[in-house]
């Protein structure tokens, strides 16, 4: 595969995660102020804090109230992360593979797309904006759904999975970095009817309230800590992620798994492995927010050596004539 | 739908032979619109439409910075070409081409025709489509023009004629492709009753035709179509035919030269190409042979080329044989290189080098169409009956200060098909680009590209001025052979047709 389109398809299927998931932070707080008591403060700069995108926010808006929030995370054609501008990069990069990934998908990312351009000028966010939150996760699952069923699972469709899991993964390490300190106030404040709205919208941000209650069943932070990090099988904990982002790699490189040739696949070895053995004690001894922050820098590092050893634009070495035909291995 | 008010007016009509009275080949098409109840066919003209902006079927226009791309305005009257006469615009079409490639083949070699003045030499000398480059150039198997667009109009005369060769990069197959498949899901009963003859394997005779190219050693070669990038206004249509021929859709950057090969960039490393259908012009192909500003195109791809390690589709340098004072001297090298008459002629043109033709016009200014032979796009051009006296008199002395640089035209009136306006049909003018592929044997496909000037009385057909298209139906000559059928098959829809005994 072109190293230009491997590149198109791994960001194609990252922007499209994290439209969804810029999506689902506004959805679960828009429930959360609608539980919240009275007099209580409208919490919405932490959903801007989830996204990491204070710094550009407090360059352009005054205050963090819910339209302005809202209007930067979903409508804001300067805010590179917004839902518009993460669907707009996804469909120009569909757009350069058109020939690669199926026609279902490229209809369905195009049809997304024009359906948040024209919520953007209708007004219909206003009126009723968990409906188009809903629509936005709805889409994205609808392609998400076909390119697994309409696409070959070859070495594009691994580059869309490597792309849609890391992407995921580094999401939900935001969720759980932005609401450590809720999870931390509730140890010495347990029980309190406030704190488990919290949690359940914490559970909630990544669909994991429901499944969570069946395998923990009573809301605790430690448990809930457990679930999002290292939860084997929940697929949008940050080990279930990395595990099928590994996989992905080494069905690429076919480096088999266990072993590595190239860096990434050494790192995110060594990260699912450290996964795989943790537990919620010793992190939280550590400092959860250390723990996640060591994680993403870790995760970013992956990002960066996949760059290198797929998509960076190099030079042939020169070879004797005669063994044209042979690929190079890098 | 009624068409009894339909009106042909003075114009050579290919739908209606007069007012009230469909063509033969327009019957089974003229009585379902008949049937259709009201509001029907607007229905369905708005389902495709839609289907054209979901499918994401448009172009992109340069300069404007609002949503950079639009959809090509599809009508849903098709027009009919009958099988006789399709017959003698595939032969000609066929002659034509096969002419014009032993010119070009001629000029970059000995040009005998040069030396046995069967055209004047200046034809290379002027042409801004010569490329020096090219001379003594042997490309693959013999053939410069693989891929040829060639624009024919039909007169009031009935007569249909050659317009213009586009022996370049001509686009818009993709448009033939995707308004047959709309053509069949909107009017899917006419299909069964009309016989038309099928266009979907045309990726399947470009991707053979490419693969003959390819250099004799080569056991399974590499095929991949060069585009400038997704910025280009006919990008869809390259990433639709690199999708169709099942090949890599590759930009400049992703091409390198080394060791006198193509290679390409990989997540696994390098791999040899073999053939490149390029669809970006000569000048910016190899920035070290041609424009050194490009950077769409691949250092060294030239080199690589005139060494016969690569197969370019199509040559470069054909552009030399599309010039308008080339083109008035195509009956000519048909009778040169084939000693045939044009099958298909060419709008009658007066050559102004020549004495006879330049005295001609000058009486006659008022009625024809003078064009410059290095201009484009409208530039140097005069509409003999839509001009005043001082434009004549100023075009008449630069004619005879340079008479070589003009050519002149009768006017024409382009025939008119019915197309869907405000709810009824009216006339509109119209064009047919049919093409071509010169591979192991000449393949016109047929069908092709009718544009459609939307504006009323307009005749122009170009997309970025109004203009639109229709799906073109040739029908098949045995009406025993059910074309819509072996459509269905060849588009690997392995459906039972109902009705049809198997």
């Amino acid at each position: 595969m072109l190293s230009r389109v491997a590149d198109s398809i791994y960001w194609m299927s990252r922007y499209v995660e994290r439209a969804e998931n810029v999506a689902r932070f506004i959805d679960v707080n828009l429930n959360l102020m609608l539980d919240s008591p009275s007099g209580e403060d409208q919490q919405w700069q932490p959903v801007v804090n989830i996204t990491g995108d204070h710094v550009e926010f407090a360059k352009r808006y005054q205050t963090s109230t819910q339209y302005n929030v809202i209007h930067f995370l979903t409508f804001d054609r300067d805010n590179p992360n917004s839902i518009i501008s993460c669907l707009r990069a996804a469909r120009e990069n569909a757009r350069s593979v058109r020939e690669v990934i199926s026609s279902e998908m490229w209809l369905q990312l195009n049809s997304y797309y024009l359906m948040v351009n024209s919520a953007c000028t209708s007004g219909k966010i206003v009126e009723s904006p968990h409906d188009f939150f809903n629509e936005v996760k709805l889409a994205s699952h609808l392609f998400m759904g076909l390119t697994d069923a309409t696409m070959t699972h070859g070495e594009g469709w691994h580059f869309c999975r490597l792309g849609r899991k890391l992407e995921r993964a580094d999401k939900t390490s935001r969720i759980l970095d932005v609401k450590y300190f809720i999870l931390l106030r509730s140890v010495a404040d347990v029980g309190t009817p406030f704190d488990e709205v919290q949690w359940a919208a914490v559970l909630r941000s990544a669909s994991a309230f429901e499944m969570y209650r069946k395998r923990h069943g009573r809301i605790s932070p430690k448990a809930i800590v457990e679930f999002l990090l290292i939860d084997p099988e929940f697929p949008r904990a940050i080990r279930f992620c990395l595990n099928a982002a590994r996989d992905s790699l080494h069905a690429i490189s076919g480096t088999p798994i266990g072993t590595f040739r190239k860096p990434p696949e050494k790192l995110l070895g060594q990260l699912c492995s450290d996964l795989a053995y943790a537990n919620v004690d010793d992190i939280t001894q550590e400092g959860l927010h250390e723990y996640l922050d060591r994680l993403q820098t870790n995760m970013n590092q992956v990002s960066a050596g996949i760059y290198e050893a797929f998509f960076a634009r190099r030079m042939p070495e020169s070879r004797r004539p005669g063994k044209e035909r042979t690929q190079v291995q890098e | 739908m009624k068409l009894g008010e339909y009106e042909v007016g003075s114009f050579f009509d290919e739908m209606f032979a007069e007012n009230g009275r469909p063509r033969a080949v327009a019957r089974p098409l003229a009585r379902n619109i008949e049937s259709l109840p009201p509001g029907e066919m607007e229905n369905r003209q708005s389902a495709a439409d839609r289907a054209l902006i979901q499918a994401g079927i448009t172009f992109n226009v340069y300069g404007e910075s609002a949503g950079i791309e639009k959809t090509l305005p599809f009508d849903l009257v098709p027009r009919i070409v009958s099988a006789t006469e399709w017959d003698r615009i595939e032969r000609g079409l066929k002659q034509r081409i096969q002419a014009l490639n032993l010119f070009i083949d001629d000029l970059y070699h000995d040009q005998k025709i040069i030396k046995d003045k069967a055209v004047p030499e200046e034809i290379v000398t002027t042409s801004k489509g010569f490329r020096r480059q090219c001379v003594g150039l042997k490309p693959p198997r013999g053939i410069w023009c693989h891929i040829t667009g060639t624009d024919l109009v039909r007169h009031s005369d009935g007569q249909v004629y050659v317009l213009e060769d586009n022996l370049r990069c001509p686009s818009g197959v993709s448009y033939v492709l995707e308004n047959r498949r709309l053509m069949k899901s909107l009017f899917p009963e006419v299909f069964a009753a009309s016989h038309i003859r099928p266009v979907s394997n045309y990726p399947i005779r470009l991707r053979d035709m490419l693969e003959y190219l390819a250099p004799e050693e080569v056991g399974s070669p590499r095929v991949v179509l060069l585009t400038p990038g997704i910025f280009n206004s006919a990008y869809f249509e390259h990433s639709f035919l690199a999708q169709q021929m099942g090949i890599e859709l590759v930009e400049g950057s992703d091409l390198v030269v080394s060791d006198g090969i193509v290679w390409m960039r990989t997540t696994k490393g390098f791999e040899r190409v073999d053939v490149i259908y390029r669809r970006i012009d000569d000048d910016f192909l190899d920035p070290r042979s041609f424009r050194e500003d490009s950077v769409l195109g691949v250092p060294g791809l030239m080199e690589v080329y005139q060494s016969g390690n690569v197969a370019l589709a199509n040559a470069p340098g054909t552009g030399v044989a599309d010039d308008k004072v080339v083109y008035a001297y195509v009956p000519r090298i048909i009778k040169y290189y084939l000693d045939e008459e044009i099958i298909l002629p060419n709008v009658p043109t007066y050559i102004c080098a020549e004495s006879g033709d330049l005295s001609y016009v000058l009486e006659h200014l008022g009625d024809l169409v003078v064009k410059a032979a290095n201009e484009s796009g409208g530039y140097g051009m005069l509409i003999g009956p839509h001009s005043r006296e001082e434009e004549r008199r100023e075009f008449a002395s630069r004619i005879k200060a340079n008479p070589r640089n003009y050519i002149a035209q009768p006017t024409l009136s382009l025939s008119r098909v019915p197309t869907l306006v405000d709810g009824h049909l009216e006339g509109r003018h119209v064009d047919l680009r049919p093409y071509i592929l010169y591979g192991k044997e000449i393949f016109v496909l047929p069908g092709g590209l009718t544009r459609v000037a939307l504006k009323k009385g307009s005749l122009v057909v170009n997309s970025s001025q109004g203009g639109g298209s229709k799906d073109t139906w040739v029908l098949a000559e045995n009406p025993l052979t059910n074309a819509a059928e072996a459509d269905h098959i060849l588009n690997g829809a392995a459906t039972q047709v109902a009705g049809v005994p198997t």
